[in-house]
């Protein structure tokens, strides 16, 4: 059996939830597909409060700002939500094959927002398959949705913006943290962020990574080295922390599979992540019926992929023929200024340098993929 | 015990498995893959291929965004055989 839809958003994260709300009163068929039990994405364990402007809800928590959403969401008739609903794989005759609650179902979309989020990446060092070696990620679910806390001594690895909410997270659930690594020379996550860590006593390393791992079936603790300018360990530098944790934050990866298998172009561009589908200025990709929005396209943070979603999710159905063009059209271009504006400033540069190396010209990254069968 | 690095965690391999692949000229993901498995486990290669490319980029030479990625098939991940067999279909 087939299942056929205008529009398909893959991922019921900030940007797959943004994007489907933009279909409220377009009259079209609309499938969200979340792999987990409930809808949020990243949304749900952010219990920290937002930063940035007012429009963009900064001061409400993640876990507020996904409630809210979903209940919009409830609300519209159009939109059908399959929840435990895994995307297999995408084939020629544009059949989206997709696991939803142990059935396989077929679904076959007029339009596809890939809205599928980002994975943690991983490090290689000594014994780094220890029982007791999380990604950041993956500790911050355990916490905030479960409950449980993943040790009592923990060394977090990575000073970016996850790794010191994760920090002030584990110390908030009573957690010890001896201390935060980071590999540059300089703190990567905003400052605020770093200065509540520092003002609980916990060091900030930096020029540092972990040499290894130690423990006789699980982490006793980590050695730590200094690195030089080539990202090189300096022998004599070791330094040994007992720990029962080590937090791995070391940056995300973008999840493209299906944008692979359905022939996107892709760019391999660092300042997102890895590897990205090119795309014109309303995230349309290279397959005509295919959309990105969120970490997919680009490793940001919650309130971009917010946008990002809103901006697909506007495209998408504009293309479709949805009623009230015109106002979705004035809509678009202020979600496009709102981007622009979100990525301004220092803060932003990183972000739009990659932006540059995504769009199809001369600029463009490298296609890591062959795109044959 | 002896210390180990794992590079692939669903296949068990390590950093020097790879390192001796990589030495005896399997210097392409797809050579490596075929040869080792690495990436056609339940993960289907979401944690070591990053991590496999690098290891070449550093051994070869060859920058990071110049190493072609292995075809990507579907499935994108492990299903139960009766979710095949149609069992529960509607």
């Amino acid at each position: 059996m087939v299942l056929y839809t205008d529009l398909l958003v893959v991922g019921g994260g900030p940007a797959g939830m943004a994007a489907v709300l933009q279909a409220a009163d377009s009259g079209l068929s609309v499938i969200l597909l979340e792999r987990y039990d409930q809808l949020g994405g990243q949304l749900v364990k952010q219990t920290h409060r937002f930063f940035g402007s007012k429009d963009e809800q900064a001061g409400t928590r993640g876990n507020v700002i996904a409630r809210a959403m979903e209940e919009e969401l409830e609300q519209l008739d159009n939109v059908t939500v399959l929840l435990e609903a895994t995307a297999l794989g995408y084939y020629e005759d544009n059949i989206l094959l997709v696991s939803a609650q142990h059935s396989l179902k077929k679904i076959k979309a007029e339009r596809i927002i890939v809205a599928t989020g980002a994975a943690e990446k991983m490090l290689t060092f000594p014994n780094n398959d220890l029982p007791g070696i999380y990604g950041a990620g993956a500790v911050q679910t355990l916490m905030n949705l479960d409950g449980v806390v993943p040790g009592r001594r923990v060394v977090m690895v990575g000073a970016g913006n996850i790794g010191l909410i994760v920090s002030y997270q584990l110390l908030q659930a009573g957690v010890e943290v001896v201390a935060v690594v980071e590999a540059a020379r300089q703190i990567g996550g905003y400052l605020v962020h770093a200065a509540k860590i520092s003002r609980t006593g916990v060091p900030i390393y930096t020029g540092q990574t972990i040499k290894r791992a130690y423990g006789n079936g699980e982490v006793e603790g980590v050695e730590l080295w200094q690195l030089d300018h080539n990202w090189q360990g300096i022998p004599g530098s070791e330094r040994s922390l007992a720990v029962d944790t080590i937090c791995l934050a070391v940056g995300l990866r973008p999840l493209t599979d299906i944008l692979v298998q359905a022939g996107c172009q892709m760019a391999y561009v660092p300042q997102l992540g890895g590897d990205v589908p090119l795309r014109d200025d309303n995230l349309k990709t290279s397959n005509h019926r295919f959309y990105v929005a969120g970490d997919a396209a680009g490793v940001e943070e919650a309130t971009a992929a917010i946008l990002e979603g809103e901006l697909a999710g506007l495209s998408a159905i504009l293309e479709l023929g949805a009623k009230e063009g015109q106002s979705l059209e004035v809509k678009k271009r202020t979600v496009k200024k709102k981007l622009d504006k979100l990525r301004k400033g220092p803060v932003g540069e990183k972000i739009r340098a990659g932006l540059l190396k995504v769009r199809r010209d001369g600029n463009a990254g490298k296609d890591r993929y062959s795109h044959t069968g | 015990m002896k210390d180990r690095t794992i590079i692939c965690r669903c296949g068990d391999l390590t950093l020097e498995d790879l390192q001796q692949l990589i030495r005896e000229g399997f210097t392409t993901l797809d050579e490596l893959k075929r040869i080792s498995r690495l990436g056609m486990g339940p993960c289907r290669g979401s944690t070591c291929l990053e991590l496999v490319a690098r290891e070449i980029s550093r051994l070869t030479g060859v920058g990071i965004g110049q190493i072609k990625m292995p075809t990507n098939r579907p499935l994108l991940t492990g299903i139960k055989l009766a979710e095949l067999a149609g069992e529960g279909d509607d």
